[in-house]
């Protein structure tokens, strides 16, 4: 597949294949929204979905010749039984250009890649206190799925009964 | 999840008049939309006013305008003028609370009343304005 390299003329926004030059700013990103610095954590996830694969995607925004925001997501198809779908699973947004539509490029970008590669639907998973994040995918149409999160602290293991 | 009259009836209000930022509705128009009592419909446009979320112009040509930011208000911030999103909200006690089925049924309700505040707090005017688009393009397909 070849790397993605798609530019929007409406925003002025280009949303392209991250490349090895593009890690610092993705880690610089993230730890300014995160407050903490994992640069191991993407150095692995750039060299699992970065490069040019039909089913996983490390994209970058680029706006002005600054990189603006990331998103990654890949086609998964591991959750009892259910049809292969898209999953994104990271993004982030320079807060300085918030509200000007790189989240909705992006997003675009990676839903055209997913339908691409034949499946028809796009899922994410959010906590539900990131209120942000959730608005965001819901402006874009989102809605809740058939799936439901379960968890289980491991320490009530032993009084299950 | 079932909305009290009040909370349904200020969330059209709110979405129909969103939807037509350019024009004042009088009070009357939006309660033959939804075919309601006018007398209700103006308390309920009243408490919006309070929330500052709808303001009356006055005169000829007059009636109400949503003057919020429907980038911003959401399903949460309109249904939480008339009534408690959650149980823990509402406050006070059932019988049977404080025994041991009534903390475990709370954990459960509890479970329930997060997704359901959640989902309120991340639907936007402007994000229901376009589901709304997309329902009508659906049933009229």
């Amino acid at each position: 597949m070849a790397a993605i390299n798609e530019y929007n003329p409406e925003s002025g926004i280009t949303v392209r294949s991250a490349g090895d030059g593009d890690l610092s700013r993705i880690i610089e990103l993230d730890g300014q929204i995160s407050g903490i610095t994992k640069p191991e954590y993407w150095q692995e996830s750039f060299r699992r979905f970065g490069g040019q694969h039909s089913e996983r995607h490390f994209l970058v925004a680029e706006k002005d010749g600054h990189i603006a925001g990331f998103i990654v997501g890949e086609i998964r198809a591991w959750e009892f039984g259910s049809p292969p779908g898209g999953w994104v699973f990271s993004l982030t947004v320079d807060p300085d250009t918030r509200l000007g539509g790189v989240a909705t490029v992006m997003f675009d970008t990676i839903c055209h890649c997913f339908k691409q590669a034949g499946v028809d639907k796009v899922h994410t998973m959010i906590d539900r206190d990131n209120i942000t994040v959730m608005s965001f995918f819901r402006s874009q149409g989102m809605m809740a799925g058939s799936t439901i999160p379960l968890e289980m602290d491991l320490s009530d293991l032993e009084g299950r009964s | 999840m079932k909305l009290q009259r009040s909370s349904r009836l200020a969330l059209y209000s709110v979405l129909e008049l969103a939807s037509r930022p350019d024009e004042q509705l009088s009070a009357s128009d939006i309660a033959a939309k939804f075919d309601v009592s006018l007398n209700h419909l103006a308390k309920v446009l009243r408490d919006l006013g309070r929330a500052r979320m709808v303001e009356a112009v006055r005169g000829a040509g007059g009636g109400y305008r949503f003057c919020g930011n429907i980038r911003r208000t959401t399903l949460k911030d309109v249904v939480e003028v008339f009534e408690p999103i959650t149980l823990h909200d509402a406050g006070g006690f059932e019988p049977g609370d404080k025994t041991e089925f009534g903390a475990s049924l709370a954990v459960v309700l509890g479970e329930i009343d997060d997704i359901a505040e959640a989902t309120l707090d991340s639907i936007t005017l402007e994000t229901m304005l376009k589901l709304t688009n997309r329902v009508h393009r659906q049933v009229n397909s």
